[in-house]
Parts: structure tokens; C-alpha cells; sequence
């Protein structure tokens, strides 16, 4: 165990699987000698050479196709989007294809391949390099969904989705890279389908993933501090398959309930997990589920104008009052 | 071979009477399984039907040149007389056509005209056309990678290379000097548009762009197509790269059961290309030949017809999946 960046237990991960494993390469854009925009790859082309560190040209729709003829064929590439905006370009590949081969070969035929790259915003890089992606990749089954937050589960769900035999959509906290944590040096998996209960807490439950997981833990150290509110905080990390049991366990016992987004408030992530909460625990709320999400625009440029699109700590703990039918703040 | 069916002998193209004989078989196979197709469709008993009817030539030429099993191959939905080729039946055929449980493409799944066999090596196409292209140049990217000699045959029709799928494709192949051939099966139309409205320039010479071979062939002309095939092919096993192929030809049927062709296209083209029918060209060559007689042609025709007999009447007979299998086989376990 030591302490490492979520870029680097990112990278070690890859590193591992592909010292264990020798059909696991991983490919895109200025991955190699360059080690990659945000600098995941950095140094790996010295290790494992060009032909496991693949510089691709720009064609998102070509590589993530090569990787899916690659994967039918039993190698495991690892795609890197340079950021996940750019899969627009490659979705037909993505939805269409990968995630359907294996239904529509009636089972014959699998596909074990990850596409991973930065998700979400929140570094100025404004609306074509900032989208929240997970309710769209989400909604199509075939494929599998994780966004993790912290370097541990980063490194331990990029293990477990090398070695899954499904399509894998890995959606990183592009804002977060460099954040620190304890993570194991050996390798080891963190389960899909299995959200993490982050805090623990019995007045309101706050239910994100990704980079608005440390938004709620923010918001509920200052509930506690300012309202004497204990908040318990799930990151549910896993969005497809979706860990239902973990927040409706969670409701039963704190009676209310905030869904934290990023993405748009319509047909997204939250919208679903108040709608699994209504369903399955009604009997227990003592209040409307409610939800936090993004300003109904394009991400702006400007950092204050991005900052004021994005969900924030007076939103968040102002949807917790009014759960607890306290006097909102902000 | 000219419409009078001449040509040079088959012998300079390496292949023996027996060899002959199967391509003819299959090209004729696929035709009369089409045929059924229809009236089954007709009949009210196949949802959708899609024609390799016109193509057969293109297809079975090319694919004579693939070791099934070992080989990979990225059909497109018309590309039935390549499946039959590598091995598939009539039978599989028909109880994909009628979305039985037993269909050996997708156990009732996936529309007819897809084709997947895992043991064949045989990849499931996309309905939107075009997709397959980068697909097949990662399996030749795979071979390349494990030091194979594998090659993989990626097939379209001419509007498959209008989207940027297929310029993708060819740049990356072009790039890592992939073993795949491109088959572009031209067959005149998208649906209703035509070749003007949909190529510009020539498709084979875009080859050259990319830095590899790109020929043009007779795409009716089995023996024609084998040969440009063969080249490719060889080409490919040595590791010179790809080969672009664009077979002309002509798709003698309506896109599909859902269209009607009377809407964009006059009746006597579509006789004028009956003239050049590919199986017809193909019988009077081999009648020249001395390969086929009147005889044999009905010993062919019949044993056909009892083929194509048993295997829809069994299509027929076999039953649906279960209603609760609809939500399996979405994901692998592990």
C-alpha cells in the first residue's frame, strides 16, 4: 500500500494486466512516445513497445472498429478516447456493434474490450470537451458502466474491466487525476455492480458517483457542521450494471434521499435512481427524492461561468434541507 | 469469359474441373435458396428478405480463395453464396429466414442476412453499412500481431464506401500493411440511388491513395474474380498488404422484401442484365468446356431442389425459441 495518484493507480493497473496478460494492448491518440494528453500511457511505450502501445490516427470511428474486430478475435484492447466527447464519433461502433455482437451472434461470440478516457468537466475546456456521458452509455444493455472517484477504485475496477468479457465503458474523473490515495501495489479487482458507502450517516442519504462524490462528501461534513445533520454519502460507482440493493438499504434507513449529477437534470443517472428509490421504497420516504444536477446549457469556457453550470455545495445541501423540511441557505 | 461464356481455359487460373463444379453448385445453391426466399416471404412465413440474387459470381469467386475456419470473413447481408461456400446449409439459412431457434447465425436474434458462425470464423455484419470495415482491419491487425498468416475478406456493396467507416478502414490498413482484401461488390444501387448519385470517380482507384493495389473485375465472371482474388489473397499471405477489389455487377432483385424497385428503375435494364446473369454465363462456359451437359445440369438442378425442399421443410417445422429467451446471451458471464 502506498500512496499514489488516480493517474498513476490508473496506469498501474494497465500495467499489471498487460504483464499478466499478453493479449491485453491498449491504443489511441498520442498514447505512445507522447504517453497520452492527460499523460495515463506515460512511460508504457518504453516497456511494452509500439505494438502494444498503439498510436492511432485520428479516426475514433476506425480504431474503436479495429478494437472490436481485434476483441472478436480474443485480444483485449484497452481504447483510450482522448476524451469521452469524442465517442460521439465512434458510437455506432460503440453501441451498435460492440455491444450487440455478442446477442446478435447468439451468444457466440464475445467482445472483452474497454474504452476509458476522461469524463465530466470542470477544467475549462468548455461544451465539446465536457459531457457526463454515463446516463447515454448506460442506457444500452450489452455494455457495462463504471465511474470511479477514487484512486483505489480506479485501479481496482480498471483490473476487474480488463478482464471482463464484455464491452466495458470506463468513465474516469478526467478533473481528479491528480489526486492522491492509499492504493495496494499489488493487483487486485473491485467488483462492478457493488456501490461504496462513503460516509456513513443516518438524517439523509446522498447518492453521486464520480466527481460529485467529493462534492457530497464536502456537503456533508458542513451539514454536519452547520445543522447538526449526519449524512450518509453512497457512490454508486458502478452505473450498468446499477447496485440498487446498497441505496434502497440506505433510504430504508435514512427516510430521504438527494441524486447528485453533474449531467442534465432530464432522463439522467439521478432521474433513474429516484425512480428505483419511489419503487422500491416508498413505504420508507419521508420526503420527495430530490436532484442535483447541471445547468441546463452547454459547459461554458469561462471559470466562473462553468463553475456556476455545475451542481455546488449551497445546492447540495440546500436539496438535503428541504428533504428534511429545514430552512434552505442558499 | 465474354456473355457466350468464353474465355481463357481455367486452367491458367489453377483450378480443376472439381473445383468448377463446386463453384457453380454453390453459386446455383445460394440462388435457388434466395428464390425460396421470396415465396416465403410471399407466403406470409419470412418476415424480411434480402437478395444475393446477381451476385453469386462476385461472391463465390472471391471466397474460394478463403481456408474456412482459419480465414476470417466480414460478409455483408447479401453475401449468402460465401456463407454457403465456407460450409453453411440451406437448412441454417432458412431457420434464420424464419427467425427460428435453431438459426445458426443468432438463434433468432438478429434479421436474416446477418451471418455469424464462430467456427467459421464467419463475423456478424452491421445493418448500417460500411461498419464492417474497421472491424475486419483489427482481426487483420490481430493476425499481423500473433504472426499468422491469417487473412480477412471485408465485403460491401459501393454505398458501404460513401461513409467515413470505409476511408478509416483503408487509411489504418494502409498504414500497418493489414492482410485484408476489400470486396466492394458494385451492384448499381443503394436501396434506390444509383452509382452516379452515390461514387465519385472510381472506387478501385482510391486504392491508390492509400498505397495499395485496387482492381476492377467482371464481377459476373466467376473465374474472373477468383483470379483477381487469388492475387489478393497471395498478397495478403505474404505480407504486402491489402488489396481493394471492386466487382461490378448488378443487383437483380428489389433491395429487399420491403421495396419495390418499379419506383426507380426501368424493366428492361433489369433484362439487360439478366443477359449477363453470372450463373448463366457460367453454365455456358462450363458446357463449352465440356464440364457440364444437359445430364448433369439436371442432376445438379434437382439435387438442388431437394436440398432447398428439405431444408426449408425442416425451417418450416423446427420451432421458435421460447418467448423467455428473448433477454439471454447479452452478456458473457466471467
Amino acid at each position: 500500500m502506498s500512496e499514489k495518484s488516480y493517474r498513476e493507480a490508473l496506469r498501474e493497473a494497465m500495467e499489471q494486466e498487460m504483464e499478466r496478460d499478453e493479449s491485453v494492448l491498449l491504443m489511441g491518440e498520442d498514447i505512445g512516445v507522447y504517453g497520452g494528453t492527460h499523460l495515463i500511457t506515460d512511460g508504457l511505450i518504453d516497456k511494452f513497445g509500439p505494438h502494444r502501445i498503439m498510436d492511432t490516427p485520428i479516426a475514433e470511428g476506425g480504431f474503436t472498429g479495429a478494437a472490436v474486430g481485434m476483441a472478436m478475435m480474443g485480444l483485449k484492447p484497452v481504447v483510450e478516447m482522448m476524451t469521452w466527447n469524442f465517442s460521439f464519433l465512434a458510437a455506432d461502433q460503440i453501441i451498435q456493434n460492440a455491444a450487440k455482437v455478442r446477442y446478435f451472434s447468439g451468444g457466440q461470440v464475445e467482445v472483452p474490450l474497454v474504452i476509458r478516457g476522461p469524463n465530466g468537466g470542470g477544467v475549462q475546456l468548455s461544451a465539446q470537451h465536457t459531457h457526463s456521458l454515463e446516463n447515454m452509455y448506460g442506457h444500452f444493455p450489452g455494455l457495462k458502466v463504471v465511474s470511479p472517484v477514487t484512486p483505489y477504485d480506479v485501479k481496482g475496477m480498471m483490473t476487474t474491466a480488463i478482464r471482463d468479457p464484455n464491452p466495458v465503458i470506463f468513465l474516469e474523473a478526467g478533473a481528479l487525476y491528480g489526486t492522491k490515495g492509499e492504493v495496494p501495489d499489488d493487483d487486485y479487482t473491485v467488483p462492478f455492480g457493488k456501490a461504496r458507502v462513503a460516509r456513513e450517516g443516518d438524517d439523509v442519504t446522498l447518492i453521486s458517483y464520480g466527481r460529485q462524490v467529493n462534492l457530497c462528501m464536502r456537503v456533508a461534513d458542513k451539514l454536519e457542521e452547520e445543522d447538526d445533520v449526519s449524512a450518509e454519502v453512497i457512490d454508486v460507482r458502478s452505473i450498468r450494471p446499477l447496485d440498487e440493493e446498497t441505496i434502497i438499504e440506505s433510504v430504508k434507513k435514512t427516510h430521504r434521499a438527494v441524486a447528485v449529477q453533474e449531467q442534465w437534470r432530464y432522463f439522467g443517472v439521478a432521474s433513474e435512481v429516484a425512480a428505483i428509490i419511489q419503487d422500491k421504497a416508498f413505504d420508507y420516504l419521508d420526503a420527495p427524492v430530490m436532484r442535483v444536477s447541471g445547468a441546463e446549457v452547454p459547459a461554458p469556457y469561462a471559470r466562473n461561468l462553468e463553475v456556476a453550470a455545475f451542481p455546488s455545495e449551497e445546492m447540495v445541501a440546500d436539496a438535503a434541507r428541504r428533504a428534511l423540511y429545514m430552512e434552505v441557505k442558499g | 469469359m465474354d456473355l457466350k461464356g468464353a474465355r481463357t481455359g481455367h486452367g491458367s487460373v489453377g483450378l480443376e474441373s472439381d473445383d468448377l463444379l463446386r463453384m457453380y453448385r454453390c453459386m446455383l445453391l445460394a440462388r435457388k435458396v434466395d428464390e425460396r426466399s421470396w415465396i416465403l416471404n410471399r407466403q406470409g412465413k419470412a418476415a424480411f428478405v434480402i437478395s444475393c440474387q446477381g451476385q453469386e459470381a462476385a461472391q463465390v469467386g472471391t471466397a474460394y480463395n478463403l481456408r474456412p475456419g482459419h480465414d476470417y470473413v466480414y460478409p455483408y447481408y447479401r453475401d449468402s453464396g460465401i456463407t454457403l461456400l465456407l460450409g453453411q446449409t440451406a437448412r441454417g439459412q432458412f431457420l434464420s429466414l424464419l427467425g427460428k431457434k435453431e438459426d445458426p447465425n443468432s438463434a433468432g436474434r438478429q434479421m436474416p442476412g446477418h451471418y455469424s458462425s464462430r467456427e467459421l470464423n464467419i463475423v456478424t455484419a452491421s445493418a448500417p453499412v460500411g461498419v464492417q470495415y474497421p472491424q475486419a482491419t483489427g482481426s487483420a491487425l490481430a493476425f499481423k500481431m500473433r504472426g499468422e498468416d491469417g487473412v480477412v475478406l471485408a465485403c460491401g456493396g459501393e454505398a458501404s464506401t460513401s461513409g467515413g467507416d470505409c476511408h478509416e478502414a483503408m487509411n489504418f490498413a494502409g498504414i500497418h500493411d493489414l492482410p485484408v482484401v476489400f470486396l466492394i461488390e458494385n451492384n448499381a444501387y443503394a436501396i434506390s440511388v444509383p452509382e452516379k448519385m452515390q461514387v465519385a470517380g472510381s472506387i478501385y482507384k482510391r486504392a491508390e491513395g492509400y498505397g495499395f493495389p485496387g482492381v476492377e473485375v467482371d464481377g459476373n465472371d466467376v473465374l474472373a474474380v477468383y483470379e483477381a482474388a487469388r492475387d489478393a489473397f497471395e498478397r495478403a499471405r505474404r505480407g504486402e498488404g491489402p488489396t481493394l477489389i471492386e466487382a461490378r455487377t448488378y443487383r437483380m432483385t428489389a433491395h429487399s422484401s420491403d421495396d419495390d424497385d418499379r419506383r426507380y428503375r426501368e424493366r428492361e435494364e433489369i433484362e439487360g442484365w439478366r443477359q449477363k446473369d453470372p450463373i448463366i454465363r457460367f453454365e455456358k462456359y462450363l458446357e463449352e468446356a465440356g464440364l457440364l451437359d444437359d445430364e448433369s445440369k439436371e442432376e445438379i438442378a434437382a439435387s438442388i431442389k431437394d436440398e432447398v425442399d428439405e431444408a426449408s421443410e425442416y425451417a418450416e417445422q423446427a420451432p421458435y425459441a421460447d418467448p423467455e429467451e428473448a433477454v439471454e446471451r447479452v452478456y458473457a458471464e466471467g
